[in-house]
C-alpha cells in the first residue's frame, strides 16, 4: 500500500499519466475525427495551456500567500513584449526553433521576475486593499509605457512576432511550469506562505522573514506569468498593449477564485475549462463575463474558497485506494 | 496663446477634472470609512447615471423643464441601484473578511459593466448638452461657467457631508459603526440599516458625478466607470481614505497633475505619472495626506 505513496512512484505515476493524456489529446488532434476543426481546438488547448500557467501563478499569491495582484495582466505583458524583441532581434540567426522558443520563454520569465522585485520590493510591505490597488496601478503604468515605446509598437499592434508556440512544445512548458509551481507550494517556502497568510505577526514571531517570503513569492509569480505572456506572443504573433487591461487582470483573478483559492488543481481545471468555454460557444461570446461575474458573485456568496477550495487532486492517492479496494474485495471472498 | 493664458488654462481645466473626481471619491471615501471595502462598483453606479441622463434629459427637453432636472432621476437610479447591489451582493458576504468583499465588489463591478454592454450596446452614446452656461475670460484663459458649478457643487457637498457626519445624529452612528459594530449594535445602532444608508448616500453623489462628468465630456460608455473609478479611487487613497475633506483634495491633486502632465511635460504618459504618485504616495504615507495613522495590532 505505502509503495503508492513512495516519492518515485508518484513522480512515476503522474509522469505516465501525464504522458497518456498528451498522447490522447495529440491523438485526437492527428486523428482527423475532429475534421476541419481540428487547429481551431487546438489552437483552444493552447491557449488553455499559457492561460493555466498564468492563472496558476496568480493562485500562488491570491490562494497560498492570500494577497492580490490586480495586474497580473501587467506581468504578463512584461513578459510578452520582452521575450517579442528578443525574438526579433534573434531571428534568422540559424538558432533552430525550439532553442529560441525557450529562450524567449526564459527572457519573459525573467524579465517579469526583475519587474516583480522591483514592484514588490518597496510595495510588499502594503497589504490587503491597498496592494491590490498598487498592483492595479502597476499594470495601469506597465501598459501605458508600451503604448508610449516605439520599440513596442507605439501603442500599435506589435505585429510580426515568429510563431514558436504550438501545442506539444506549449503543453510540456505548461506541464513542467506547474510542476514547479507545486514543488514550490509543498516544500518549506511554501509551508512558510501559508504560514505568513494564516497569520503573519505569527509568523514574524516564530522568526520568519515576512517580507523576503513574500517577495520571493511574488517574484516566482511573476517569473511564470512572464512565461505564459512570452507564449501567448509567440501564439497570437500580434499584441496591443491594450489587450493587458485590468479587465484581463480581472478575469485571470476570475479564474482563480472560481477554480479554488489554495488548490492549484483548481487553478489548472478552471483555467482550462473557463478558457475554452467561451471559444467553444461563440455565440454567447457576449455573455461571457456576465456570466463569469455571476458565477463569481455565488461563488462568494455560498463557497468563498472556490469550487476546488484546497482540496488538491492526488492521482497517486486515488491508485492507492483502488488497489486498497481490490484487496479489500479479494479479502472478503 | 500666451504662457500665462496657458498656465491659467490648464489650472482651470485641472480644477475641472479634479472636481469631478473629488465628487467621485467622496462616494468611495464614504462607503471605505464605514465598512472598509473598496466599492469596485461605485465607478459603474456612474456609468448607470451617465446612461440615466442620456435615457431622460431628452424626456425633460420634451416637457418643457430645464436638462439639469435629468440629475434627479440618475441620482434615484443610482441610490436604487446601490441600495440593491449592498442588500444582494454585499451584505451577504459582510462577514466574511475583506478579500471576499473585494472580490464581491469587483465581481459586481464586472456585472454592471457587462449588463450595461448587452443592455445599451458597446457604442459610445453622446449625452445632449446639459448646462448652457456662458464662459467668461480671464487672462486670456476661458473659463467655462460650468467648471465653477462643478468646483462649487463639490466643496458644498463635501461641507454638507463633513457637517452630517460629524453633527446629525445619523452621522455619528455612522462613524461608531466601523469603530466597534458590536458596542454600536448594543447602543441601539441598527448596523445593517445604517451601511445601507451609507450605500445610498454615496451611490447618490454618483449620480451628481455623472451629470458634471456628463456636462464636460458628454459622452458615455461601458467601460467608463472602471478607469474612472480608478483613478477616483486613487484620489481618495491620496488625500487620506476615509476622511471626506481628503477625498476633495486628493480628487483636486489628481485632476490638476492629469492635466499639467498633459500640457507641460509629455501628454501620453499622464496616466503613468499619476499613478506613479499613487505608489509614492502609498509607500511613504500609506494613510494618505489627511488620513490617520492606525497601526495592527496583534
Amino acid at each position: 500500500m505505502g509503495k503508492f505513496k513512495d516519492k518515485r512512484w508518484a513522480y512515476l505515476i503522474n509522469f505516465i499519466a501525464v504522458c497518456v493524456l498528451f498522447i490522447s489529446l495529440t491523438a485526437v488532434f492527428n486523428s482527423g475525427s475532429l475534421g476541419t476543426r481540428s487547429t481551431y481546438i487546438k489552437g483552444i488547448a493552447t491557449t488553455a495551456c499559457y492561460t493555466i500557467i498564468v492563472v496558476a501563478s496568480l493562485n500562488l499569491l491570491t490562494g497560498f500567500m492570500g494577497e492580490f495582484s490586480l495586474g497580473h495582466a501587467g506581468f504578463m505583458s512584461v513578459g510578452a513584449y520582452s521575450s517579442a524583441i528578443v525574438t526579433n532581434a534573434l531571428i534568422g540567426k540559424g538558432i533552430p526553433n525550439l532553442l529560441l522558443f525557450i529562450i524567449a520563454l526564459l527572457v519573459g520569465g525573467l524579465a517579469a521576475a526583475v519587474t516583480g522585485v522591483i514592484v514588490g520590493a518597496p510595495t510588499l510591505r502594503l497589504r490587503g486593499d491597498y496592494l491590490a490597488i498598487v498592483t492595479i496601478a502597476f499594470a495601469e503604468i506597465v501598459r501605458v509605457t508600451f503604448c508610449n515605446l516605439q520599440i513596442t509598437g507605439g501603442g500599435r499592434t506589435m505585429s510580426g512576432i515568429t510563431k514558436l508556440s504550438d501545442f506539444s512544445s506549449c503543453f510540456w512548458v505548461m506541464v513542467i511550469c506547474v510542476t514547479c509551481m507545486y514543488m514550490y507550494v509543498r516544500s518549506r517556502f511554501g509551508r512558510t506562505i501559508v504560514a505568513i497568510r494564516e497569520d503573519y505577526i505569527a509568523a514574524a514571531a516564530s522568526g520568519i522573514n515576512v517580507t523576503f517570503y513574500k517577495v520571493l513569492t511574488f517574484t516566482i509569480s511573476a517569473f511564470f506569468a512572464g512565461i505564459g505572456g512570452a507564449m501567448y506572443a509567440h501564439y497570437m504573433t500580434a499584441m496591443i498593449p491594450t489587450n493587458f487591461n485590468f479587465n484581463y487582470s480581472a478575469e485571470l483573478l476570475t479564474e482563480v477564485i472560481i477554480g479554488g483559492t489554495g488548490s492549484l488543481t483548481g487553478s489548472v481545471i478552471g483555467a482550462a475549462f473557463l478558457s475554452s468555454l467561451p471559444e467553444l460557444m461563440r455565440q454567447f461570446a457576449d455573455y461571457r463575463m456576465l456570466v463569469y461575474s455571476v458565477v463569481l458573485l455565488f461563488v462568494m456568496i455560498f463557497k468563498p474558497s472556490g469550487i476546488f477550495g484546497t482540496y488538491e487532486f492526488s492521482l497517486t492517492g486515488v491508485v492507492s485506494k483502488l488497489f486498497r479496494k481490490i484487496k479489500l474485495g479479494r479479502a472478503s471472498q | 496663446m500666451s504662457s500665462t493664458a496657458l498656465f491659467v488654462q490648464s489650472l482651470v481645466n485641472g480644477l475641472n477634472q479634479g472636481a469631478i473626481y473629488a465628487l467621485i471619491a467622496l462616494g468611495y471615501t464614504m462607503v471605505y470609512g464605514i465598512i472598509r471595502m473598496i466599492n469596485f462598483a461605485h465607478g459603474d453606479f456612474i456609468m448607470v447615471g451617465s446612461y440615466t441622463l442620456f435615457y431622460t434629459i431628452p424626456l425633460m427637453i420634451n416637457a418643457g423643464m430645464p436638462a439639469w432636472m435629468a440629475v434627479l432621476a440618475a441620482v434615484v437610479v443610482c441610490t436604487v441601484v446601490g441600495v440593491v447591489v449592498e442588500v444582494v451582493a454585499y451584505r451577504p458576504v459582510r462577514g466574511a473578511g475583506s478579500m471576499t468583499a473585494l472580490i464581491t465588489a469587483l465581481a459586481m463591478s464586472l456585472f454592471l459593466e457587462n449588463l450595461a454592454m448587452i443592455l445599451f450596446g458597446a457604442n459610445p452614446k453622446s449625452v445632449p448638452s446639459i448646462f448652457n452656461l456662458p464662459s467668461v475670460k480671464i487672462f486670456g484663459a476661458r473659463l467655462q461657467l460650468n467648471y465653477v458649478l462643478t468646483l462649487g457643487i463639490g466643496i458644498v457637498i463635501m461641507i454638507a457631508l463633513q457637517l452630517f457626519v460629524k453633527n446629525a445624529k445619523l452621522g455619528k452612528a455612522m462613524r461608531a459603526t466601523p469603530q466597534d459594530k458590536q458596542a454600536a449594535t448594543l447602543m441601539g445602532i441598527n448596523v445593517n440599516h445604517i451601511i445601507t444608508i451609507t450605500f445610498a448616500i454615496g451611490s447618490a453623489l454618483a449620480g451628481v458625478a455623472a451629470l458634471m462628468y456628463c456636462s464636460t465630456y458628454p459622452r458615455c460608455t461601458t467601460d467608463m466607470g472602471s478607469m474612472m473609478g480608478l483613478k477616483a479611487f486613487i484620489a481618495a487613497v491620496l488625500g487620506g481614505i476615509g476622511s471626506i475633506p481628503g477625498a476633495m483634495i486628493g480628487g483636486l491633486i489628481v485632476g490638476l497633475i492629469e492635466i499639467f502632465v498633459k500640457v507641460y511635460i509629455a501628454p501620453g504618459w499622464y496616466e503613468a505619472i499619476t499613478y506613479s504618485v499613487l505608489i509614492i504616495v502609498l509607500i511613504v504615507k500609506p494613510s494618505g495626506i489627511l488620513g490617520k495613522n492606525i497601526s495592527e495590532k496583534v
